[in-house]
Formats: C-alpha cells, structure tokens, sequence
C-alpha cells in the first residue's frame, strides 16, 4: 500500500529487488584534521600510544534494504549523519564496518554544482557536469536545449559561471543534474533552489521521477514535502536508526504528535491540493471552450499519467517546464 | 539479511588506472578545464609555455654556456642544454600538478564519486599540451644545425618521454596521496622539483659525475630514471647533431642495461603509485 495517491504502485520486496543494501554500516570521524609529520612521527615513536586524534561515530551500526521503486527520506537533525548515509550509498566514503552495496547505477543530486567551475561558461559546465554525473556526449548533446530551458538561463549559457548570481547558478547545476537519468536518485536538501516557481518546477520534476517509479533517497527538511514524495522514512539520530516505517510515522515521531492525526492532516493537505488544482484546470478548460479553443493542460504528475503525453491531446509538457 | 545479495557492488571501488580509460570523454573534458584555466585572463595565452622554457634557457645558456665556458667544451651545447629543459620541465609539469590535483579538487572529491585517478592522469595530458610545442621548438632547431638521426636514435627519444612520463605520474600519484593525510608533502614536491634540474645532466656532462665522484656515486647517478631519460634525449636529439663523435658522449651501456632499469624503476613508481592511491583512496574524502 502506498500513501502517496499518485504514486505507481507494487514495489515489490524480495532479495532480486534489493537496490541498495546497508549492512552493519558504521563509520567513524576523526575530530581534528590538521596534522603534521613531525606529529606522526612522534606517535609513532612513542610506540603509538593512544590515539593520533579523537574519533567519534558519525554512523552505528545502519542497516536497511531499499528496494527497487521505493521513495525513501532519510530523517534527522543536523549532523545525525544523512548527508554521510548517501555518500557511503554514492561511493564518495567507505563504511570502516559492515557493508554497503548498490546493484544500480546510483547518482547523486547530491550537492548541487560540486563540479561547476567558476571561470568556465555556463556551457562548458553543463558538460563536465553531465560527465561527471556519468553522461556521456552524445546524452549531453541530446539534452543540452532542455537543460538550459529548465535553467532559464537563456542567452547567459556562454557566460562564465562566476558572473551568475547565485540563484542562476545553481538554477543551472539542478538543471544538468536532474536530466541524468541514473536508476537510483539520491537527493540532499536541494530542493530549497532558487526562487518559488523555480522550486515548484523543482519538485514537480521529482515528482515525475516518483510517478514513473524510480527510486528515489531524499534528504529534506520540508516534511510536508517529504510525505508527498516519499512512503518510507528512516530517521536516524546521532548514527542511529531511531525509526524505519511509512514516512508519516516518521514525520510524526519527529514532530512528536499522533501518526493518525499527521495522516489525516497530510491526506487533508494532499485533498485540498488536488483539488484546486483540478478546479485550475477546469476553468482554463471552460475559457478555452468559451473562445472555441481546445484546451490541453500541462503535464502534472500528480495528476496525469506519464503514458498520456504520447498522445498530443490529452496533455503537453512545455520545454523546460 | 544475507550480506551480499547476488550481483550487489560495492559503490566507490575503482579499478585504478584502467576506470580512467573507461572513461576517456570525461578525461577530455576535464584536460579541456585545466588549459583553459590555466590561462584564463592572460593576454598571452598558450605562448607562455614558449616563452617561459625560452626564458630559463636563455639564463642557463648564458651562466653555464658562456660564464662558465661549457659552450666551448661542448659542440652544439645550446642544443644539449635545450633538450634536457624540455624533458625536466615535463617531468616537473607532471609530478607538481598531478601531486597537487586531489587536494585541488577536494571540493568536488567529497561530494561526488569518480575515478579520482582522473585528475593526476588529466595532468599529464595537460603538461603533453605544453610539451609537444617545445618539442618542435627543439626538432626545428636541430634540423637547422643538420640533425641526422637514425632509427635507433628516435626509439631513444620515445623512450626518453615514456620513462619521463611514468616516473612523474607514479611519483605524482605517491605525493597525492601523501598531500591528503599530510600537508607536509608539498615541500617535499617543491624540493625534488629543485633538485631534479641538477641531478640529472641537463646543464653539465655526466662525465663530470664519472671524474668527480665515486664509482657508487654514478651507479645511484644512473638509477635515477631522468638521468637515463635526459640521457637518452641527448643521444636521440643532441649527437645527431654534432659532427664529432666522441665515444664518451654516450654513457657506457646506456641503451641495453641503464634504459631497461629506468623503465622498470618508472614503471614500478607508477605501479606504486596506483596502488597506493587505490589503498587510500576511500579515505580521500573524509581528509579532505
Ligand atoms: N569528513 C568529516 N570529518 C569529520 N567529521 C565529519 C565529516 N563529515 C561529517 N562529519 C561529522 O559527522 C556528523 C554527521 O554529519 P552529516 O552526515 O553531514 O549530518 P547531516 O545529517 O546533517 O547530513 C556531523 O557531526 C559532522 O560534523
Ligand atoms: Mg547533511
């Protein structure tokens, strides 16, 4: 069962779906970097007593399957270890203890525009950026006009990066990220980019993605959108897994209130939502009518079925919407 | 809960050098970021890498060629003196950047997986792009003092960019590693940097060494593979050119034993240096 009501269904959970396995996954962090030879040397010296620096558990002992088509969000405060679950899940770091291990090609929305270039055009930088995210040039060549479409950047793509402000640049690294197409998304806190109709855009795209059953890792601080887009949470507190269940028990626990009450008010939400979205759609549809126009709405993903835009009439998706 | 379900990989763990090939379009495009980088806001450009070897040339040419008379010892020692630069300079482009590049790109390092051996690699392509110019800077120069090389002797001067190109992306790829855990390094980089110029025969004979020293002293001299490279560079570019044919011009054995042991000492640096880059790689991004 699913809670989100556009969500494809039928996940199913058996050893051949498993996407992405944590085992056991511990990881430890040394809490003070700066080190110098001579100070290794004398650790060593001294027949390496104690620590050379202090450590502490940023991961204990984390294990989950997420299966193929699930929509997971990863739950927590700050510094109870998210970020660092999806960049063991990535690759970026290896767990010290237990296991962690993909069998899809997994791809981080991770941080946006790690690989942009300051002194690059914004043109370069959509294909490095698409490299790096594990295109290669053909994919980059046939998805470059949507890209800078999404973006808006219009005529500034052959500027150089550092003469962006900075909603346009990371308006553009979204954009390059969300048009790869990896099996598995990993998603940290970057749906907060740009302004409101760019972050509308934003999640309508993950919606899609949620909609045409990819699998999905997300960490946000927006619960009301993490019940939208996700049916499992995980929240983790200090490294540990404190809760794995739907994701409503997890924005209930968090919130420390009923899970019915945050069911009903979510499902409220979700109803009012629809439905003014759908009443939008039927005045647009009555105006067109009124001026003997054929009215054909925009792509929703929370409303249409991805398998409709084959067909013209019933509904349309606007580049770079 | 099984530990590993079937055909389930483990994420971030590279192949080494080999994900680099795998990956060539985005070698490209990575090579491509560091020129135009290097010589953003520059009015001259790509000259520079003329005009900087041209520089150093010149004050060597006329300390060594002139102040301290090697030019008149030596017949064509402008040539002598060019062709080991040029061979110096491409180890020294490799070996710096490559051992500077994962603390370079540290920001992206933490954030995103790729083979991370892509960036000292991309600097060796890059220093090519430097390299090839001066190389027919040098070929010009001697086809114009009558260069008449034969088959042996261009093999040498292959020989002589390969050794020079493995050694420094081993030795690069060694000090990357290094530079992660341990800041120190880059004084150590900068230093063999310094040295290498002059413990090689790039601005004197290596017969000097053979006079002055003792006979332990020039076997290490030889073990050091950019002797035997810059050696060989002067056998390819340098004795072609010169009319006199002194036997002592080429080191005694230079071609069937102190070449082989370069390339084996090169080759084992590199290989070294991927493997240590492989064992600590997965911490890369923590140290950072
Ligand atoms: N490379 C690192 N070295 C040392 N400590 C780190 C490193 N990366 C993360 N940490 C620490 O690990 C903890 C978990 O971090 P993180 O996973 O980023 O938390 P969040 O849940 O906010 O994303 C934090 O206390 C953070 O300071
Ligand atoms: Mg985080």
């Amino acid at each position: 069962m699913t809670t989100i009501p556009f969500k494809k269904p039928g996940v199913t959970f058996s050893e051949e779906t498993v996407a992405i396995r944590s085992d056991h996954m511990s990881k430890w962090f040394t809490l003070r970097h700066t080190r110098s030879i001579k100070e290794a040397v004398m650790w060593i010296a001294k027949g390496r007593k104690g620590d050379l620096s202090e450590k502490f558990k940023a991961l204990d002992d984390v294990s989950f399957d997420i299966h193929d088509g699930e929509t997971v969000a990863l739950l927590g405060f700050n510094g109870s270890g998210k970020s660092t679950t999806l960049k063991m899940i990535s690759g970026v770091m290896h767990p010290d203890e237990g296991y962690v291990g993909t069998r899809r090609k997994v791809a981080g929305l991770i941080e946006v525009g790690a690989g942009f270039h300051p002194d690059l055009t914004g043109r370069d930088n959509v294909y490095l950026n698409g490299a790096i995210l594990g295109m290669d040039k053909a994919e980059i060549d046939s998805k470059f006009d949507d890209i800078v479409a999404f973006s808006e950047i219009g005529e500034f793509i052959d500027t150089e990066v550092k003469f962006y402000s900075s909603g346009m640049y990371l308006r553009l690294a979204f954009a390059v990220a969300i048009h790869t197409d990896p099996e598995v998304f990993l998603v940290d806190e970057i749906l907060s980019v740009g302004d409101e109709p760019f972050q509308k855009k934003c999640i309508s795209r993950i919606k899609d993605l949620v909609r045409r059953g990819k699998t999905l890792v997300v960490v946000s601080h927006d619960l009301d959108l993490i019940m939208d887009i996700c049916e499992r949470g995980i929240v983790l507190e200090h490294g540990k897994i404190v809760y794995d269940g739907p994701s409503v028990g997890a924005v209930a626990k968090l919130r420390d209130r009923p899970a019915a009450d945050v069911q009903r008010e979510q499902n409220e939400r979700v109803e009012r939502r629809l439905y003014w979205k759908r009443d939008e759609r039927r005045k647009a549809a009555e105006e067109a009518a009124a001026k003997g126009e054929k009215y054909v709405p925009e792509y929703d993903p929370e409303l249409d079925d991805p398998a409709d835009l084959d067909d013209p009439t019933k509904v349309k998706r606007t580049k770079g919407l | 809960m099984s530990t590993s379900a079937p055909e389930l990989m483990t994420p971030g763990k590279g192949r080494g050098l080999l994900d680099v090939f795998r990956n060539r379009y985005l070698l490209r495009l990575v090579v491509d970021k560091e020129i135009q980088i290097r010589y953003r806001g520059t009015v001259l450009g790509l000259l520079w890498s003329y005009l900087k070897p041209a520089v150093q040339f010149g004050v060597f040419y006329i300390a060594m060629g002139i102040f301290l008379e090697l030019n008149k010892g030596l017949e064509n020692y402008a040539i002598y003196l060019f062709s080991g630069i040029v061979l110096i300079n491409f180890f020294g482009e490799i070996f710096g950047n490559s051992s500077r590049s994962i603390t370079d790109n540290g920001g992206l390092l933490k954030k995103i997986y790729l083979p991370r051996q892509l960036f000292p690699v991309s600097n060796l392509f890059v220093a090519l792009v430097h390299f090839v110019p001066q190389l027919l800077i040098l070929l010009i120069a001697c086809l114009a003092s009558g260069w008449h090389p034969n088959f042996k002797q261009f093999l040498c001067m292959i020989a002589g960019c390969v050794i020079v190109a493995v050694f420094a992306l081993g030795l690069g790829m060694i000090f990357a590693t290094f530079n992660v855990f341990f800041r120190d390094a880059e004084n150590f980089v900068d230093m063999i940097m310094m040295v290498a110029t002059w413990a090689s025969p790039v601005l004197y004979l290596f017969t000097m060494v053979q006079e002055k020293m003792p006979a332990w002293f020039y076997y290490i001299y030889f073990a050091n593979p950019l002797t035997v490279a810059v050696e060989l560079f002067h056998y390819g570019f340098w004795l072609p050119s010169t009319e006199l044919w002194q036997h002592w011009h080429v080191p005694a054995h230079l071609m069937t034993i102190w070449t082989p042991v370069a390339l084996l000492i090169a080759f084992g640096t590199l290989f070294l240096g991927d493997f240590l880059f492989r064992r600590y790689e997965g911490n890369f991004a923590q140290e950072l």
